[in-house]
């Protein structure tokens, strides 16, 4: 089988010593390249010394986008375009159009967030996730480590998951 | 678990809300004494009152609905200074009345959704609720007081066929009067005061007894009472505080109506208590009390404050765009009397900036949620924010043309603000700060968000 990429995966079935684990080996300089797990784990962002999202900011931005789309056009439309009378009030007014503005505002940052996350997590259409071990949707915890990324030899790397409470250790290669 | 905590109500802490109050009471009399002498400006009360006929002009019967009420008032009504008085004092006494009663509405949330977050903040809301006795005495008393000036709807003539005669306020009188004559003692309606907050007191001791007895006995049973009082204590609440805002606040405008007040004023209370539970929380973790308040807990407290921040804007809204848009003329009055108008056009603005835009901006981040230093920025305008709320529902449908925005108003308020405190942190200190034996205790210490 070609393999470009090699990884080794550590098996837990409890979180709390995947958590201690986690520490453990990264204190011994492994770089982890995910953590799959079947549900989450609280403190497991912390652990792996994950930065915070910025998931938010694009969520910002693409509501500021929905805000000022929604407003341009529809005092574009109905103050310049096509200028009507509705209600009696000014061509462009603003109250009436505060509940289009809204929908939009929520519907581009929902939607902008939700492709932002899916492309950054490689979760693009006929892409096929790569799976490790298909247990972590069952009842196991995998930790992967990427052979690439790190300069320590798969056996010791190996034997350090074991130390530190890792129930397998197997390989996986796509 | 917890070690024992006990809030001390120190004697700098007291002395500092004195200066407070007795600042307030200064302000108050100099606002008086200013109001006195300055006379009421009847050359200005007339340039105004033109600028406002010219406003409503297009719609006869609110023109006509303006022009009988002042009329009225000249009839009955106390100097300007003195209502402005009685004005500022209703609806100061509202707006932290309100504030009493949130506190125990929390407590009760907090039960009813069997929260387990919120136990070390549960203690200061229980302490809010100590206002609520206070503020139903004064309440009752200040009604007595105000009334002839405030409600307008209480003078006699409206109910009596003649040149005084209101169809519109005479077909709601039954509200008002019931079971007695129209335009005699209103009894139905001081009923219902004293009943409400007879109500919420009577809960409020229920609940405190479980709360305290559960100190000291443990276990869930103390628990699981407080949920049931608290489930029944809702029900109750949402139909109360509904009715509350119709009468203390809403039947200031007698003609006009809404379906959203009981809402709106309930949404202005709901996220001042909790602006305020926080303010307090902030306080005495900086005083070095609530160690087990921690960044979840802030944040969730945030998170209250933030949305409940933009719940409050979306009932003002809704409330907006359908008299707005239907542009009824008996429905609008309400707006021109306060958009257009001087001096309440500035609020109205300031009331959405404060309430809905620095809120809104400020706690948007998680970080802004977590941090003390951001909630005691943001906490504080958002109870100044709705003080103004109060004010631009009440003050202008009183006052109308002579309403003012100074010493009377801001001293008062401060001597309101004052006394709450002070009720509130010597309660706080009565009882332990943190629940000893709350079944919830172990989620509240690994919360997590």
């Amino acid at each position: 089988m070609e393999s470009n990429k090699n990884f080794v995966l550590g098996v837990f079935d409890d979180e709390e010593v995947l958590l201690h684990a986690v520490e453990k080996v990264r204190d011994k300089g492994v770089k982890i390249h995910e953590v799959y797990s079947p549900f989450p784990v609280h403190g497991l962002d912390e652990a792996l010394g994950y930065k915070k999202t910025r998931l938010p900011i694009a969520a910002f931005i693409f509501g500021m986008t929905g805000t000022s789309l929604a407003l341009i056009m529809q005092i574009w439309m109905l103050g310049y375009d096509w200028p009507m009378i509705i209600g009696g009030k000014n061509f462009a007014s603003l109250p009436p159009f505060i509940p289009v503005t809204f929908e939009l505002t929520v519907l581009l940052s929902a939607l902008g967030m939700v492709a932002t996350f899916m492309i950054v997590s490689d979760m693009k259409p006929y892409r096929w996730p790569q799976q490790f071990d298909l247990r972590s949707t069952d009842d196991k915890h995998i930790m992967a480590i990427d052979l690439a990324t790190n300069k320590i030899a798969k056996d010791d790397i190996g034997a350090i998951l074991k130390e530190s409470g890792a129930q397998e250790v197997n390989d996986k290669n796509f | 678990m917890v070690a024992e905590e006990n809030y001390e109500f120190k004697p700098e802490a007291k002395k500092k809300i004195a200066i407070v109050g007795a600042v307030g009471i200064v302000l108050f009399i100099l606002g008086v004494f200013m109001a006195m002498s300055s006379g009421s400006g009847h050359g200005e009360e007339h340039a105004s009152a033109q600028v406002l006929d010219n406003l409503v002009a297009s719609t006869e019967q609110a023109a006509a609905a303006e022009g009988h009420e002042a009329v009225a008032e000249e009839h009955h009504g106390s100097p300007v200074w003195l209502k402005r008085v009685y004005t500022s004092l209703w609806q100061n006494n509202v707006f932290f009345a309100g504030l009493g009663i949130i506190g125990l509405f929390f407590v009760a949330i907090q039960y009813a959704a069997q929260a387990g977050w919120s136990v070390p903040v549960k203690r200061i809301a229980l302490a809010m609720g100590h206002w609520i006795p206070i503020s139903g005495i004064l309440m009752l008393v200040l009604w007595f007081i105000v009334k002839a000036d405030v409600f307008h709807w209480t003078h006699h003539d409206l109910y009596v066929e003649g040149e005084g005669f209101d169809a519109i306020i005479n077909g709601k009188s039954a509200y008002f009067f019931w079971p007695l004559d129209a335009g005699g003692f209103p009894l139905f309606y001081v009923l219902r005061l004293v009943v409400f907050f007879a109500l919420w007191y009577m809960f409020f001791i229920w609940i405190k007894r479980e709360m305290l007895a559960e100190d000291i006995n443990g276990g869930t049973a103390h628990w699981t009472k407080a949920r049931s009082l608290s489930a029944v204590f809702l029900v109750i609440f949402a139909v109360t505080s509904s009715i509350a805002a119709w009468d203390w606040v809403m039947s200031i405008d007698t003609h006009w109506f809404s379906t959203m007040m009981g809402w709106y004023v309930f949404a202005s209370w709901w996220v001042t208590g909790l602006a305020f539970i926080t303010v307090v929380a902030a306080y005495l973790k900086d005083a070095g009390y609530l160690k087990l308040l921690n960044a979840n807990h802030l944040h969730d407290l945030g998170k209250f404050v933030f949305a409940f921040s933009i719940f409050w804007t979306y009932i003002w809204f809704s409330q907006f765009l359908l008299i707005y848009y239907a542009n009824i003329p008996e429905e609008t009055v309400y707006f021109v009397t306060r958009i257009n108008n001087s001096p309440y056009g500035w609020i109205f603005y300031t009331n959405i900036i404060l309430n809905f835009v620095l809120p809104f901006l400020l706690l948007m981040t998680r970080d802004a949620k977590r941090h003390l230093s951001m909630l005691k920025v943001v906490c504080p305008i958002v109870i100044v924010g709705h003080w103004f709320d109060f004010y631009n529902m009440v003050t202008p449908g009183v006052m109308q043309h002579d309403g003012a925005l100074g010493f009377v108003e801001i001293g008062l308020a401060m001597v309101f603000m004052a006394a709450f405190l002070f009720v509130t942190l010597n309660a706080l200190s009565k009882a332990p700060l943190v629940a000893k034996n709350h079944p919830m205790m172990g989620e509240a210490l690994n919360h997590h968000i």
